[in-house]
């Protein structure tokens, strides 16, 4: 007989054999898929790794996928850290981004030491405001978030793509529904020669640390801790709930926001209605394999980059489609939730009559 | 009081046990949770007819034993042996739950396991018939139950959703549910800590009832009194081990608390104290919604003093308290704490004018359970210079100052970073304790502050309100225990229905009378003192 007894807690080498663990559980179910179809999982994992590993080329792919991957992994973290559950990441991302074209194509000049920041902020807090809203709903209505904020990522597509249709249409992108450019002096600076990584990457890793920090060691860290695991208590304890709630929830908008933010001027250049393959939603799987600590995150945010990569590249050597990096991102969240059952409870086989 | 009227009764039983065959026997039942040893060595006779009272603090081994009882453990070592139809004792297959509801174990749980959507004859008849018959019980059930009920003094409406009863009835359906399923050995855990008196003497007679019927009852208790009322024979559990196994003809009260605790525990005394000037008044105040709510209450509340407010839970001591603890405006009337409407406006005003504040329920409204010792500890403060500077936690002073509580309130804790979930009750008690009287306040709500707290924690928590009410404090309790009542309060008020009766002087009542209040009987008190 098997007996589930709570943790007094979690040991150290668990939640990180735990999230791992969850991914490689991911990558065999996933081949045995492909199994199933004739190729040799051994080849698909080799491939996997040389894609996402494998060269410079590689390595820094990666890290690029990771950058907007890292600030959609902390914005669910630390939203789900108060028990905020902001599933809009996706949104807010869109949000970030746009607010980032309308800024920085021209509608202001100047240097990069002005335009970059300023862009950049301008994100962050089209972001802040897309969680407002549904957090809002909460504070004052009671409005379950996880559909509030689910519905609007739908809502803001269409707003996009009425916009690329529209007032931000490149008039110069020969019908195609994409934004204006960037002006070259909002656009982040890369990191490597030659290499799509751009300095979001340092931005990200940045603000892992400062949330990390913020959460253990500020009062304001500590409200948040209190609210997300015992709201009545906080409230008696006389922490002012519902503001905590509403700026965790801004804060939570502000580092999606920074994601599209960053893509646009660290990578594309431009806003066009693919500009993320779900990074929002991915950002929660990232936040859960980190069992919701920003520091953790980073890691999580490069696991997960390096099985959309390595999967992409996979994909294309053996003709097999990318959303095969789905199914395994997918599989990862499933299995890590499985997992965070053995984080708090403990697994005892009782022996039978003595 | 009944407990003396019954005990002539109680007594003669006792010295019938002798001649009455065994009907269940526990030998030498030891049962470690790892480095915890839950029990050792155990040895327990139950007799038909037999009502033996389980005596123990929290973590005694109550718990494990009457687990091992029923299956849900299986002991390391010893066994549990049941008399079958004929009267010959057999051992039960350790660990098979089923095994021992087959052999006439009934157990009734301190939470009780009902579905609230189902009614009392559902809830019954629930699991005993197999799956695939049509019918969840056959036809003579219903007339079953109801002469069960009738002879037990069980009465109780079977037809209503069980979510609409009182705990009381919720209760009586539980115990109909083990007899349902002819249990000849009944467990009761804790049955009294969610009863009225009243509803308590009414348990108490049915108890009687199922002995004079020729069934085991094992009434497991902490509290001295009820088991004075309804108990033969007394088996007192410490650390596991059984200390005394005596018949309660002789043995003291005094005499049970030692031996339950391991040494003299003495309850504090209140001396007399001049009351000082108005701490609390409330005037004319109408607050709260639903069952909820007070109506038009007046009351003083004076400096060294401790007034009591006794009462059915669920008769507007909620409102009161949230009142008091910042949590809730009043609609009508005036609270106000010296001279101050605004002070009691929110939860961090009152703390900030001096109310420290004992949550009824401390795991939900009390303690972050996933915080640490330290952390919870300065939640109410987190502003203040011993806590944070420019918005960054002090870390260490506040685990130094989580070391002197642990160290002043005898908290029980590996250390400051502990998180608090894994406290026991009366050591997480001893938190919210530590914090409310952080900072000398200069009013004290203590809302059940000893709720399922065994002998030792509740006598230091009444020490320390007294402790509180010697500095000058103001104290509001409120309880459902009228002993504790009646021994800590200077005054005691009864709410019924939303309204106060009283204050009284608390020299002048006493538990019957105090029973009469609380069911809304104020023809109860004579007119003289009503007035006083």
């Amino acid at each position: 007989m098997i007996r589930l007894e709570p943790r007094a807690a979690t040991p150290a080498w668990l939640a990180v054999a735990a999230p791992t663990g969850a991914v490689a559980a991911a990558l065999l179910v996933a081949s045995a898929v492909l199994w199933a179809i004739g190729i040799a999982p051994l080849t698909v994992l080799r491939l996997m790794v040389e894609g996402a590993l494998g060269s410079t080329f590689a390595m820094a792919e990666t890290a690029t996928r990771a950058t907007p991957l890292l600030l959609t992994g902390l914005a669910a973290a630390i939203a789900f850290r108060a028990r905020f559950w902001n599933i809009g990441g996706e949104g807010q991302l869109y949000l970030g981004a746009m607010a980032a074209v309308a800024l920085g194509s021209g509608a202001i000049e100047g240097p990069p030491l002005l335009l970059v920041p300023l862009v950049l902020a301008a994100g962050a807090i089209a972001g802040a405001l897309g969680a407002l809203l549904p957090a809002l709903g909460k504070v004052r209505a009671g409005a379950d978030e996880v559909v509030t904020t689910l519905l609007l990522n739908f809502v803001i597509a269409l707003f996009v793509q009425m916009m690329l249709e529209g007032p931000l249409k490149d008039p110069m992108g020969l019908g195609w529904p994409q934004s204006p450019p960037l002006l070259d002096e909002a656009m982040l600076p890369r990191l490597v020669e030659r290499q799509r990584l751009h300095a979001g990457l340092l931005l990200g890793l940045l603000l892992a640390l400062l949330l990390q920090l913020v959460l253990a060691r500020t009062v304001w860290g500590l409200a948040v801790r209190a609210v997300g695991h015992n709201p009545r208590a906080a409230a008696y304890a006389g922490l002012p709930v519902a503001r905590t709630t509403l700026a965790v929830a801004m804060l939570s908008g502000a580092l999606a926001g920074l994601a599209g933010a960053g893509e646009v001027a660290g990578l594309k250049g431009y806003l066009t209605a693919d500009l993320s393959p779900g990074y929002g939603y991915a950002g929660i799987v990232v936040a859960m394999l980190a069992g919701l600590s920003p520091l953790a995150v980073v890691p999580a945010a490069f696991l997960v980059a390096a099985v959309f990569v390595g999967a992409d590249t996979m994909g294309r050597g053996l003709g097999i489609s990318s959303y095969f990096a789905d199914l395994v991102v997918a599989l990862a969240l499933l299995f890590v939730l499985a997992g965070g059952l053995l984080m708090r409870y403990r697994l005892r086989f009782a022996r039978g009559p003595a | 009081m009944t407990a003396e009227a019954e005990r002539p009764a109680a007594r003669q039983a006792a010295g019938g046990a002798r001649a009455r065959p065994p009907l269940l026997r526990l030998r030498g039942i030891s049962k470690r949770f790892g480095e915890v040893v839950a029990n050792e060595a155990v040895d327990l006779e139950l007799a038909a007819g037999e009502i033996l009272a389980l005596l123990g603090e929290n973590g005694a081994g109550k718990t494990t034993l009457t687990s091992i009882l029923f299956g849900h453990y299986a002991a390391d070592a010893g066994e549990v042996l049941v008399a079958d139809q004929e009267g010959r004792l057999v051992a039960l297959p350790p660990g098979r739950p089923e095994a021992a509801l087959e052999a006439g174990i009934g157990m009734v749980h301190q939470h009780f396991t009902l579905a609230h959507n189902l009614t009392g004859f559902e809830n019954i008849v629930l699991g005993t018939e197999a799956w695939w018959r049509p019918r969840p019980a056959p036809p003579g059930a219903r007339r079953r139950i109801e002469e069960l009920a009738r002879r037990m003094g069980l009465e109780v409406e079977l037809d209503r959703p069980v979510g609409q009863l009182g705990v009381g009835a919720r209760q009586r359906i539980e115990i109909l549910k083990a007899l349902y399923r002819e249990a000849r050995v009944l467990v009761l855990d804790e049955p009294t800590a969610v009863l009225t008196p009243q509803e308590a003497e009414g348990l108490f007679a049915t108890v009687r009832a199922l002995a004079a019927d020729g069934r085991g009852v094992i009434f497991i208790s902490h509290k001295l009194a009820e088991v004075e009322a309804v108990a033969e024979r007394v088996v007192v559990l410490r650390q596991g081990r059984k200390v005394a196994d005596r018949p309660l003809a002789g043995t003291s009260r005094s005499e049970l608390a030692r031996l339950m605790v391991g040494r003299e525990v003495r309850e504090p005394i209140r001396r007399p104290r001049p009351p000082g000037e108005v701490v609390l008044a409330l005037d004319g105040v109408g607050a709260g919604s639903g069952r909820d709510r007070i109506e038009d209450v007046t009351l003083e509340l004076r400096a060294g003093e401790i007034l009591g407010i006794a009462g059915v839970s669920g008769n507007g001591q909620a409102a009161l308290a949230a009142l008091v603890a910042g949590l809730l405006r009043p609609e009508r009337g005036r609270v106000e704490l010296l001279g101050s409407t605004a002070a009691l406006s929110s939860p961090a005003a009152a703390v900030r004018a001096g109310v420290g504040r004992i949550p009824e329920d401390r795991e939900r409204d009390g303690v972050v359970g996933e915080l640490d010792l330290a952390e919870n500890l300065a939640l109410e403060r987190l502003a203040a210079p011993e806590t944070s500077r420019l918005g960054f936690l002090r870390r260490k002073a506040m685990r130094a100052r989580a070391r002197r509580a642990i160290e002043a309130f005898g908290i029980r804790a590996p250390g400051p970073d502990v998180p608090v979930r894994l406290l026991s009750g009366g050591n997480m008690q001893k938190v919210v304790l530590a914090r409310a009287l952080d900072g000398a306040p200069r009013l004290l709500l203590a809302d059940q502050p000893t709720r399922g707290l065994d002998v030792a924690a509740t006598a230091f928590v009444h020490e320390r309100l007294l402790e509180a009410r010697e500095r000058g404090a103001a104290v509001l309790l409120i309880s459902e225990d009228l002993d504790e009542l009646l021994g800590l309060s200077d005054r005691i008020a009864v709410v019924h229905r939303g309204r106060l009766a009283g204050p009284f002087p608390s020299e002048r009542l006493d538990v019957p009378t105090i029973g009469l209040l609380m069911a809304g009987h104020e023809g109860g008190l004579p007119a003289a003192e009503v007035a006083a």
